[in-house]
């Protein structure tokens, strides 16, 4: 115990010797915190639309200024020639062509039926989905409205119309933050924890002077819990950086339990310091454990469900985010803080993470044995 | 700090330790027996590459034998190796110790994990400490390469160890610290430690009590230095002349030379003492050298050096 002691007041000694790093540790939560919420927003807005009005009647007036009035679209260029709104397409500063053919008012009413023309620039998927999608709805709309407007109800009796409302549970506003800001505070305890204690264990390689401490009675678990606990004590130092954050800079009150949070938090960090481990007893220089983390890192942040969901990747890739522990705290962090979930609704979870925690862990450690 | 080790018995034991890398396809020490007696300053003299570091890394625990048995204060390197690693001090021949503290948390950390203290065996190592003193807030990757070397010391000794294992402490230091080096390990001889160091310079050969020349991975000849120079089988001249590259290759055109190396400007003979090239005197070189043009020849009988016997075994040890 007294050597343990005298290993982690040496380990803290040198993180807090080593001013960049920890400069690194307690400005990079606040920083990536600040920025990539702000940043990253999946939201589509901004679509630029160029409108071929043919016709000039109040009905085409009226459903361009329905389009422009969503709030989805920036209005690039009305005009009467198709290739003037082609050209646009093809210089890359529109991503839509609404032509409205000539006659479109009067025929709408005398045939009860008209066709409108959308080309879309394809070159960005999501927008290009996206924008076709709101101008298919907005253009539903209208015709709604339209039918509405002409069918008298005491002739034909009540028509039914089916009207779809949707209420957005636990974040009402669908305020992208709130999602966003938990899945970031889970990848930022992920790259303080994994990084530092592979980087760390391969220094002392590097240096020798793992060799030195090895012609010692130190036991080899008191120097892997000497290794493992700073970067413990770290990880959950960043997390507290990132909750005050989300409190105090995006307001975001956690729903459920801070403890409980804090409980995933150690079990997690426990976890994902394993990794590093494993992936020290396995690269001699800090290049090598540097590139095989960040390898790692990649795959598990794409796939933890951050960015993309994961419900809509395939089912091979499903397979694979199961044994991402990343995963699991980015669903923990968002069940947690935004649905105000409860220990009965994440044990799974703990339970996954307590898994892969002694897997990687007793892996690195068996790793170590054989090396020495 | 207390060992069940049989004082009478030798500081270290080598049996047949051998080790290869890459699943035999590198041999890195073949068939290595050797003992050093308590209280010994014994050297292990080769060339880089020669296996001595891995024998290093094999007595202290770090490496495990693919053949043979040691012991390091009667302890089994294989099977009682937690217990060596409590009694004995190593410097790698690589400065080890962490560049990020200072002299004082180094030597207080190595202290520490050796369950003692700085106080406790002071007197130990107060001759270097003292030195260190001066530098003790200084972060041990800003000191020079003496003042590591020092530093490496005292750490290495700051439990008392029964052995001292030394890989190499003097490659790339100043020759005055080179002799100051030496002049701290007589002392600590003193002690009763047993020191077994590692060093490519043949010169400091002659500071040990016991030699062992290794080349190759394996031992060569093990004896005191003054025993080895005196097994030398043949009589020694140097040869000088003004162009001493054209001499050596001159004297080995010679019918009877039998060896011949370059030391320095100078050049290191020994001469047939059988057969048809027998019986060439000091006289019969110089006249041969003249007869090709060599000016200002001089020949002289030289007692030989570590460094003779070492190139000497080298051949026989090819042949």
């Amino acid at each position: 115990m007294r050597t343990l002691l005298f290993l982690l007041r040496k380990e803290f000694r040198q993180i807090f010797r080593n001013v960049t790093i920890l400069r690194m540790i307690l400005l990079m939560p606040v920083m990536q915190l600040l920025i990539l919420p702000n940043a990253a927003n999946f939201e589509v807005k901004n679509i630029t639309v160029c409108i071929v009005d043919h016709d000039h009647s109040v009905g085409s007036q009226r459903l361009v200024t329905s389009i422009t009035a969503s709030g989805y679209f920036k209005l690039a260029l009305a005009t009467p020639s198709y290739r003037d709104a082609m050209q646009l397409i093809e210089a890359d500063k529109a991503d839509l062509i609404l032509e409205i053919p000539n006659g479109f008012d009067r025929n709408l009413v005398r045939d009860n039926k008209q066709t409108l023309f959308i080309a879309v620039n394809a070159i960005n998927g999501v927008k290009a989905n996206l924008g076709a999608a709101y101008l298919n709805t907005i253009i539903t709309q209208y015709n709604a409205q339209l039918r509405t407007q002409w069918i008298q109800p005491t002739r034909f009796g009540p028509v039914s119309q089916i009207e779809i409302s949707a209420l957005n549970k636990f974040n009402p506003y669908l305020n992208y933050k709130v999602y966003m800001v938990p899945g970031i505070m889970a990848f930022l305890v992920t790259m303080v924890a994994a990084y530092l204690s592979a980087l760390n264990i391969v220094k002392e390689k590097e240096s020798g002077t793992i060799e030195q401490i090895n012609v010692t009675p130190i036991r080899k678990y008191q120097f892997i819990l000497g290794k493992l606990i700073p970067f413990w004590v770290l990880g959950l130092v960043v997390f507290t950086i990132g909750l005050l954050v989300m409190r105090f800079v995006y307001g975001i009150v956690p729903e459920g339990s801070v403890f409980l949070l804090y409980g995933f938090a150690v079990v997690y960090i426990f976890s994902v310091l394993g990794m590093g481990l494993l992936v020290s007893t396995y690269a001699e220089t800090q290049q090598q454990a540097m590139f095989v983390a960040f390898f790692f890192i990649m795959i598990f942040i794409m796939l933890g469900g951050l960015f993309t969901s994961i419900d809509s990747m395939p089912a091979w890739a499903q397979v694979i985010t199961r044994f991402n522990p990343v995963r699991y705290f980015i669903e923990v962090m968002r069940m947690v803080v935004i649905r105000g979930s409860t220990f009965d609704d994440i044990k799974m979870h703990f339970l996954a993470v307590i898994g892969m925690g002694i897997v990687l862990n007793g892996w690195a450690v068996l790793n170590y044995r054989k090396t020495s | 700090m207390k060992s069940t080790s049989n004082p009478t018995s030798n500081a270290v034991v080598l049996n047949g330790i051998g080790k290869t890398y890459e699943n035999g396809a590198v041999v890195a020490v073949h068939d290595v027996s050797f003992d050093v007696r308590p209280g010994e300053l014994f050297g292990l003299i080769g060339p880089d590459g020669a296996g001595k570091t891995s024998l290093f890394r094999i007595l202290t625990t770090l490496l495990l034998p693919d053949a043979g048995t040691a012991t390091v204060a009667g302890y089994d390197v294989v099977k009682d190796f937690r217990a060596i690693r409590g009694i004995v001090g190593y410097m790698p021949g690589k400065f080890s110790l962490y560049q990020d503290l200072s002299v004082e948390e180094n030597v207080n950390f190595f202290a520490t994990l050796f369950g003692t203290s700085v106080d406790e065996n002071y007197d130990l190592i107060r001759d270097i400490y003292v030195q260190l003193e001066p530098f003790k807030h200084r972060r041990a990757g800003k000191l020079s390469g003496g003042m590591k070397q020092k530093l490496a010391l005292c750490c290495a000794l700051i439990h008392k160890p029964h052995v001292l294992f030394l890989d190499e402490p003097t490659t790339g230091v100043d020759p005055v610290s080179r002799k100051e080096f030496w002049e701290m390990l007589q002392r600590l001889k003193e002690q009763g430690i047993a020191i077994l160091i590692s060093t490519p310079y043949m010169d400091e050969a002659m500071m040990c009590e016991r030699i062992a020349l290794i080349q190759g991975g394996s031992i060569m000849s093990i004896d005191t230095p003054e025993n080895i120079m005196q097994a030398f089988p043949a009589t020694l001249y140097a040869v000088r002349a003004t162009d001493a590259y054209h001499l050596r290759m001159d004297l080995l055109a010679e019918a009877f030379t039998e060896s011949c190396h370059a030391f320095g400007d100078e050049v290191h003979l020994t001469l047939h003492t059988e057969g048809i090239a027998k019986a060439a005197g000091m006289e019969d070189v110089v006249a041969a050298m003249r007869a090709r043009g060599h000016a200002d020849v001089e020949i002289r009988e030289i007692a030989p050096s570590i460094e003779d016997c070492f190139i000497r075994l080298m051949g026989q040890h090819h042949a």
